[in-house]
């Protein structure tokens, strides 16, 4: 599992784009976002979680249609299926070299836009720990839409389709974190967004071994 | 329905090649043992060290598999990629072996965007040694290669049944070794 996960991070690092084009995404919508809504930084911060919530996972989704996809179409995925390893932890050394090549990079650039927003401390302290429990989840839930639009052309513009609705309590969840820190109130909607994020990476490789199986004898 | 009635075996050092016209179901044959895909009637089982396998997920762990596309990621080298499929399939390391016996020893360090479709088929053949399994898959194996491309693929599947091997080659050219032949 472990040559998986490197082997996937070797290639977005060499291939660059996908990731960069989050980063590059996410880095775009937090800084228009201010630029739209005005000076007004108590405003501002208010936002803050949610903008910088869904901006970061949509950064993530932009990745994940090729989760799957190029490694089907050269033909991959067919000699990796037949390897010593389930379906089950394939998705899940997918969904992990997903996480540190796109979810990780997006929390750690996540202080430095929460800046532009007028985010007090402890509010940034909050956004960070809450894209850091909650972005897997972004990778787990995704990896299920990923999965069952490996073998549809253009199957990038289905999976937002599949993947957001499923994806809203983690943004409630997120955005919740930093309000409450905002408000200063104590433990706010973390447990709930850990406890989401926990039962996505727990769940999320069943259903999307199942998606590529059914994938793989089409 | 692609096939009825077909039933055939394959014993342990024997070449099987799969022939027929474009269409017949040479390529869905090779899924159905692979595990691919699942018969609608009927089994396919793989009897190894006296132990029946029939699930077809089971079954796959037994399996060296070349299809249509070679599995070369561009960004790799040509090592890269060897080692990956060596660590993933916890076969050891016989990179070096596989290279020379492929002919790609002078390749090794190349990335794959700069491959042939020739080399990218004798890096497919580089990595069922690799692999290190019994049962080896092959689809069109001699596509795309030269003569002496042709000559090593040969070879391979021959040196890997004399050790003791099944090879199942859906092929439109002829081995030219001693095979039992399956016309769909």
């Amino acid at each position: 599992m472990t040559a998986l996960i490197l082997r996937d991070v070797r290639l977005a690092a060499r291939a660059g784009g996908s990731a960069m084009l989050a980063l590059a995404f996410f880095a775009a919508v937090a800084t228009l976002v201010p630029l739209g809504v005005g000076a007004d930084l108590r405003l501002l911060a208010r936002i803050a979680g949610g903008v910088l919530w869904v901006a970061a996972m949509l950064a993530a989704l932009l990745a994940l249609d090729r989760l799957f996809q190029a490694d089907f179409e050269d033909g991959s995925l067919d000699v990796i299926a037949l390897a010593p390893l389930s379906l089950e932890k394939t998705s899940f050394a997918k969904i992990a070299a997903h996480w540190l090549t796109t979810g990780l990079p997006l929390t750690v650039l996540s202080p430095l836009l929460a800046v532009l927003f007028g985010l007090p401390a402890q509010a940034i302290g909050a956004l960070f720990i809450s894209l850091l429990i909650g972005t897997p989840a972004v990778s787990a839930i995704g990896a299920i839409g990923a999965g069952l639009t490996l073998s549809i052309r253009r199957g990038g513009l289905i999976l937002p389709l599949i993947v957001l609705p499923l994806l809203s309590p983690a943004v409630i969840f997120g955005a919740g974190t930093v309000l409450s820190a905002l408000d200063g109130l104590r433990n706010g909607a973390l447990p709930l967004l850990t406890a989401f994020s926990f039962a996505a990476c727990v769940l999320s490789p069943f259903a999307t071994a199942a998606a590529v199986r059914l994938n793989l004898g089409s | 329905m692609l096939f009825r009635e077909l039933s055939f075996r394959v014993e342990a050092g024997r070449v099987l090649s799969v022939e027929g016209a474009n269409g017949v179901g040479k390529t869905s044959l090779l899924r159905l043992i692979a595990g691919f895909l699942a018969p609608a009637d009927g089994t396919i089982s793989l009897q190894t060290n006296g132990v029946l396998v029939v699930d077809g997920e089971e079954r796959g762990k037994y399996i060296g598999w070349l299809g249509h596309h070679d599995a070369v990621k561009p960004q790799m080298t040509v090592r890269e990629i060897l080692q990956f499929y060596a660590a993933l399939y916890g076969s050891g390391s016989a990179i070096e072996s596989a290279l020379d016996a492929a002919g790609l020893a002078r390749l090794s360090d190349l990335p794959g965007q700069y491959l042939s479709a020739g080399q990218k088929k004798r890096v497919s053949l580089a990595r069922l040694l690799v692999c290190k399994r019994p049962l080896w898959l092959m689809d069109e194996p001699l596509a795309s290669l030269d003569t002496a491309g042709k000559k090593i693929a040969v070879g391979l599947i021959e040196a890997h049944c004399a050790a003791g091997g099944i090879a199942v080659v859906a092929t439109h050219e002829a081995l030219g070794i001693n095979c039992e032949r399956l016309v769909l």
